[in-house]
């Protein structure tokens, strides 16, 4: 078995065929993910007594004939972001160093009820804030395709794990694109759901009407499967959509003849010329499958990164007031009163991009500033979300770059947050839009950087995009 | 633009955050340069937009309520073990009132 190139369909075969045990199989992907880790620092913590744990109830239920699940046997990264019961989740936080959270989150509950083996934690921007994962307390994470580029952020850990091989799939969140970017820094399959796809009871808040959890794999079929077993309406997330969920591996059955696709001219004028040559080819290969291309106009996007900003930091600003040195955290040591407590442990605590977020979002929200900037913000979304609207009145899917340029060097954004917010811009309208997208591979630059291609389709459209990703990949995904 | 010391000071009062020096400095050049971004929202006329505060999808007025039926929760000793300084079943915080 090689461990690092593992699909899903390949477990499947070999549990069933009795090749190996779940147990065989987790004991040696821990092997293979903490020996690859310190090369990366994907993982934050390994929980190798719950893998093995997993893994046994998997073997059980085979042994008794019984179904294993879909995701049966199948080593998975959680991002630290998403709370699992007696398992450490920092959220790549000083602050929560030593939370073990109580409960576990829903798409973790579900993931495991199917047979999948969590690993470890992943680990990511704080609290989810960063498009590089170097604002995370506990060390950047490095690309393992160029060990001295960043993969993207926020949820580098989870896609620099996949692309690894030290997880077949793993759990990510997106807010601005922090799936689907690092999915294309690090050349894996990246998937943010339509909102409210997933339920996000566990899923520490970073910009409420942002948050999405998503899926990333090596391939689309992988992906796809993990959104299987966690999306669906659950009752302890009042935001979790009631839309029922389709089977997506049946409906990627590779019928994409006449499918009708959009470029959207904004987003192919400023584009980095290596990566705009990839999706080009990548455009090409789709014509070839028989889809229609047409160019159309999403006239908004100029503005999407400026009503963006506004909206998930004060957001931010918001949800992040409960780290107050009082029921979870850490508390700074020798606070008098209780609101020098409150200042001093989140002075302490928070690393500068944070402390940039919730001053940001905090000014936003702050008197005499909410019309001119918040409430501006989401009308401005509103016009955002009608362009996407009204593009699909003419097209099944948008085809677009998913970052203007590969994976940079560490270190070379981290001198300028407006920058690093700048390179946000082809992933974040999606989020706005609350519009289903993902990440899948297009080949590599020169200097051997993998690029991404988004696809976004309708609300609730996850099956169209994955047909067309599918389709894409099998037909080779413009690689070499 | 940047903002002032005073004003960096303000926004770190609302946020409960206490900066060093340093960070008032280097916050008060980053924020005046973000916000000047920002200002480019204002080249679009929004006074005939409705705001958008998140996603909606149709759905019966008390879709979202789930049944009124007891369930097992997480108990005081687990919401209490993460603390900094528990005690008698309790978040203890430093004294707030003067006797």
């Amino acid at each position: 078995m090689e461990i690092a190139s593992l699909t899903i369909d390949q477990i499947r075969e070999g549990l069933a065929a009795r090749r190996f045990s779940a147990l065989e199989l987790a004991t040696q992907a821990l092997e293979f993910a903490q020996a690859a880790n310190p090369k990366t620092n994907a993982y934050l913590h390994f929980c190798p007594e719950r893998a093995l744990a997993a893994a046994r109830r998997v073997d059980a239920a085979l042994a008794r004939g019984d179904d294993p699940g879909a995701l049966a046997g199948v080593p998975v990264a959680v991002k630290d972001v998403i709370v699992t019961k007696g398992v450490r989740t920092t959220c790549g936080s000083r602050l929560l160093a030593q939370y073990v959270p109580p409960y576990d989150a829903t798409a973790v509950i579900r993931l495991e009820q199917a047979g999948g083996v969590i690993l470890g934690k992943a680990n990511c921007d704080e609290f989810a804030m960063g498009s590089s994962n170097e604002n995370s307390a506990f060390g950047p994470v490095r690309n393992p395709v160029a060990l001295d580029r960043v993969p993207g952020g926020s949820s580098g850990g989870s896609a620099a794990a996949v692309a690894q091989g030290a997880a077949v799939v793993a759990l990510g969140s997106d807010t601005g694109g922090s799936v689907r970017q690092p999915a294309s820094f690090c050349g894996v399959v990246g998937v943010t759901p339509t909102y409210g796809r997933v339920s996000r009871y566990g899923l520490v808040a970073f910009a409420s009407s942002l948050d999405h959890i998503g899926q990333l794999g090596r391939t689309v079929r992988d992906a796809a499967r993990l959104l299987q077993v966690v999306a669906g309406r659950d009752e302890m997330d009042s935001t979790s959509a009631f839309a029922p969920v389709p089977d997506y591996l049946a409906l990627a059955d590779g019928r994409v003849r006449g499918m009708k696709l959009g470029l959207p001219r904004e987003y192919f004028k400023d584009l980095a010329s290596e990566t705009g040559d990839l999706i080009a080819r990548g455009v090409d290969l789709l014509r070839r499958l028989g889809c229609e291309v047409r160019e159309i106009s999403l006239p908004h996007t100029p503005y999407a990164i400026a009503c963006y900003y506004i909206i998930c930091t004060a957001e931010a600003s918001s949800n992040l007031a409960r780290y107050d040195g009082m029921r979870y955290t850490t508390r700074s040591a020798g606070s008098e009163t209780l609101s020098d407590m409150y200042r001093n442990t989140r002075g302490e605590g928070f690393g500068a991009e944070c402390k940039r977020r919730i001053m940001l979002g905090a000014y936003v929200l702050s008197s005499g500033y909410y019309d001119a900037y918040y409430l501006k913000a989401q009308k401005v979304r509103t016009l955002i979300a009608r362009d996407f609207s009204e593009a699909f009145r003419e097209v099944d899917a948008i085809v677009t770059p998913v970052s203007p340029f590969p994976a940079f060097k560490l270190g070379e954004k981290l001198d300028d947050p407006l920058q690093m917010y700048l390179s946000d811009i082809y992933t974040i309208t999606g989020d706005l839009a609350g519009i289903p997208c993902l990440s899948v591979p297009c080949g590599s630059t020169a200097a051997g950087l993998p690029v991404g291609m988004q696809i976004l389709t309708r609300h609730f459209d996850e099956a169209g995009m994955f047909r067309l990703a599918d389709a894409f990949q099998r037909a080779g995904g413009c690689a070499g | 633009m940047k903002l002032t010391e005073e004003q960096v000071r303000y926004v770190a009062g609302l946020a409960n955050l206490k900066l060093t020096a340093e960070e008032v400095r280097r916050f008060g050049a980053d924020l005046g340069e973000i916000l000047t971004y920002m200002d480019k929202l204002n080249e679009l006329d929004t006074g005939a937009v409705e705001p958008m505060a998140q996603v909606l999808y149709l759905a019966e007025e008390t879709a979202t309520l789930r049944a009124d039926q007891e369930r097992s929760v997480v108990g005081a000793e687990a919401a209490l073990a993460n603390a900094p300084l528990p005690g008698a079943g309790f978040f203890k915080v430093p004294k707030v009132v003067e006797r």
